[in-house]
């Protein structure tokens, strides 16, 4: 990998799924990788149940923390909506990793917006190389809803080229000691899902 | 070993190395968790949110002035505040380290105004450093404290919001030693009277001539020679930007980057056949690069409004090789992607408020804080907003102007002592009638729920005395000083309904903690019973995140739902109910 080569992930979703913790243990198993990482994340008015976005890129040598549009070879997202909203990120030929699930703006909810209905048919029609499942029912099954960010890292993982012990150490070290089995279970659902 | 590291933890670990005691400052995205890091390494530390940046800046410049290493933290605007200190700091100098670490929000993230705090440090005539990345910030921090301490001047550290909340990898040192304390009684140093006031003005003059020096010499300024057509100034994060886009060029790369180091500029120029400058908001280093007669480029190709990007630059640069810009691909269905922008919580107290607000006919000035929200439809209930307490003072300015309707001031209670106390007593001093609203949620939550003089906790984890903001008001002179629960809203539209209608000013404080920092919900979950909701969408109206619309009748989200019972009072039907489905 040449500098030019950095690798970028964008996460998106809505405040309060996780996002910044995935964000986290990505730039975490980069680094245990041996790479140069960066990230960026967004704080303040921004977070107050509005989009949320976390950008991780990691190589030889990062410069900017920012993705550029039509660079992220991962597009990553908890709420489908989101991801067609930062589509412009992805780079052609990129992986969209989507999760199912759907949260109502309250632009919808008051009438000023509308909610689409088909929202996978766009999805196919703006990635051609789309995974799309449900994150959070899958963290269900395996006992805590709220693992769906992990199940979803699990995703992405495969269209990056870090060793899996990388991922399991980086998770290691960011989630609390006693979610560290559930977390490690919820990424492997999310690996071996593709 | 290296670290993964924010900016903010960067400049906080930066100031624990270079053995800073005293760290003060107010809560502001994006500078707030330089503190809050800072504060990890007491009891080696001393750190503490003060009611304002000015007070801030004046309790760190008294540890400085005894000998102690201080630092300052806030955002853009809190530079504002604390700009009166500031600029006379500047001539009585220090004895310790000072250090103003300023985060600036270009793009307005987070933010009601985009200024360029770097302006500061040539308007106060004090050195500027920038760092670029997380290293940086913890390097350029200490060197800003042993600059400031050389020559007995504060220095500014200006970060930008993509410094300060991006990460990157940091190498750890260990701390040095601290300074040593003991006040030494010097007036003619220490008391800018003018006899005495006027020395210090040539003094600066002089100290800035010899900083320069030291910035042309300064390892935080550096060129890196790579092809010599093109020649690159920047500073900050544009510099990793400017390094993606041209990764051909040679760049003059400032982070001691005021007082300007002029003979490292003209030797760079000397070394290019042209030249571009690349920096964010305002032309600071290409004024003066034009201003020693070096022909540049800059403003003309490069954005001076919101925040550069990789991308950004792309277009720069086609349009500096007489290119077009590259297209951007638009993103598809754009127009039927609802927006989603932040709103206040499910459960959040100061709903009740604004909804009852809503019911009457009156201006609403407003203020800075999570309630800012409250101008977002559907509610809709704030009409201006200016600057921290401004929504105290404005109302007041409304009302003697001549304004036919009653005019509501409404301010946090964070706010409230940040600087609302004055245009309480300008309010009842000069004979106003405003209804002043202070939305008390106990805990300074915008910027992620910082200790204020009115919760009883230190930033150092202390119990502490709690200031009553009722008290407050008393004490400024109001007679009208109500207190009340905003969760109940028939009794909140009742207490604005009279004391709006009162011919003298009034005070209604609705105190409720903010859920989302206690982390619990404020009652039991709510929910919709289809048979007896009449599809009215009157719950909509509360613009509550957890309440669905867009459906044929509205539904309740279990999982957000945090159990404030606002919906319940504002449906005429009773199809809202606890404890979920009936």
């Amino acid at each position: 990998m040449t500098e030019n080569e950095t690798q970028s992930t964008v996460l998106v979703g809505v405040g309060g799924q996780g996002i910044l913790l995935a964000s986290e243990i990505l730039a975490q198993a980069a680094m245990q990788a041996g790479y140069d990482v960066k990230t960026n994340e967004v704080h303040g008015m921004a977070q107050r149940g509005g989009s949320v976005m976390a950008q991780i890129r990691y190589g030889p040598k990062v410069h900017s923390p920012l993705v550029p549009k039509n660079s992220a070879q991962i597009l990553a997202a908890l709420e489908q909506v989101e991801a067609l909203r930062f589509a412009n990120y992805l780079a052609p030929g990129g992986l969209a990793a989507v999760s199912a699930q759907a949260i109502t703006p309250v632009t919808v909810s008051f009438g000023a917006a509308r909610y689409p209905e088909n929202v996978e048919e766009m999805l196919k029609v703006v990635f051609p190389r789309l995974v799309y499942f449900d994150a959070a029912q899958k963290a269900k099954e395996i006992g805590d809803i709220r693992a769906a960010n992990i199940v979803l890292l699990g995703v992405v993982s495969c269209g990056l080229d870090l060793p899996l012990d990388a991922w399991q150490r980086a998770i290691a070290l960011c989630v609390p000691e006693k979610f560290i089995d559930l977390n490690l279970k919820a990424f492997d659902v999310g690996r071996n899902f593709v | 070993m290296r670290y993964l590291m924010s900016g903010n933890e960067a400049i906080a670990r930066g100031a624990y190395e270079a053995g800073v005691t005293v760290g003060t400052g107010y809560p502001g995205t994006p500078s707030t968790e330089i503190l809050e890091n800072l504060a990890k390494y007491k009891p080696k530390v001393y750190c503490e949110w003060s009611p304002n940046e000015k007070v801030a800046f004046e309790v760190a410049a008294g540890a400085a002035l005894a000998g102690a290493r201080a630092i300052v933290t806030m955002k853009h605007v809190g530079l504002n505040v604390a700009a009166d200190p500031l600029m006379t700091l500047s001539y009585i100098g220090v004895e310790g380290g000072f250090v103003a670490c300023v985060a600036d929000d270009p793009g307005m993230h987070s933010s009601q105004n985009e200024q360029d705090s770097r302006n500061y440090a040539r308007f106060a005539k004090i050195p500027l450093f920038e760092p670029a990345d997380s290293q940086e910030a913890k390097d350029f921090l200490k060197m800003a404290i042993q600059v400031s301490e050389q020559f007995k001047s504060p220095a500014i550290l200006r970060s930008t919001t993509r410094v300060s909340h991006s990460r990157s990898l940091v190498v750890q040192e260990e701390r040095t030693a601290e300074g040593k304390v003991g006040f030494v009684k010097n007036p003619p140093r220490f008391v800018p009277i003018p006899v005495w006031g006027r020395p210090m003005r040539q003094r600066v003059e002089e100290r800035l001539l010899r900083q320069k020096k030291l910035s042309e010499s300064s390892p935080a300024n550096r060129i890196e020679w790579r092809n010599r057509a093109l020649g690159i100034i920047t500073s900050s994060i544009a510099y990793h930007y400017a390094r993606e886009v041209w990764p051909e060029a040679s760049f003059l790369k400032l982070g001691f980057s005021y007082p300007f180091p002029d003979a490292l500029i003209y030797e760079f120029a000397s070394g290019v056949d042209s030249i571009l400058v690349v920096e964010e908001l305002d032309d600071f280093i290409e004024q003066h690069v034009r201003a020693l007669g070096i022909k540049c480029q800059g403003r003309n190709v490069v954005p001076g409004i919101m925040e550069l990007s990789v991308d950004l630059l792309q277009a720069a640069r086609a349009k500096l090789e007489g290119r077009a810009a590259p297209l951007e691909k638009p993103v598809a269905f754009l127009d039927q992607i609802p927006p989603r922008p932040p709103v206040l919580c499910p459960g959040c107290p100061h709903r009740g408020v604004f909804y009852a607000l809503g019911k009457h006919d009156v201006v609403v000035t407003g203020d800075i804080g999570c309630y800012s929200l409250g101008a977002f439809k559907p509610l809709d209930r704030m009409d201006t907003i200016l600057c921290m307490g401004a929504g105290i003072s404005m109302a007041h300015g409304m009302q003697i102007a001549g304004e036919s309707r009653k005019v509501v001031g409404v301010v946090g209670d964070s706010t409230l002592f940040h600087s609302g106390i004055t245009g309480l007593l300008d309010i009842t001093y000069n004979k106003g009638t405003s209804t002043i609203i202070v939305l008390d949620n106990r805990t300074t939550a915008m910027t992620g729920h910082q200790d204020h003089p009115g919760t009883g906790r230190t930033l150092m984890g202390e119990a502490t005395v709690a200031i009553s903001i009722e008290d407050i008001g008393r004490a400024c002179g109001f007679k009208r000083v109500i207190s009340a629960d905003p969760y109940r809203l028939k009794n909140a539209m009742q207490v604005i309904s009279e004391e709006l209608a009162a011919d003298e000013p009034s005070l209604i404080v609705f105190s409720a903690p903010c859920p989302l920092r206690e982390r619990r919900r404020v009652g039991q979950v709510r929910a919709i019973q289809t048979d007896v909701c009449k599809g009215c969408e009157l719950c909509l109206g509360i613009g509550c995140p957890a309440i669905e619309g867009g459906g044929e009748k509205p539904k309740i989200n279990e999982i957000l739902c945090a159990g404030c019972g606002l919906c319940e009072q504002v449906c005429p039907t009773g199809a809202i109910v606890a404890g979920g489905e009936a």
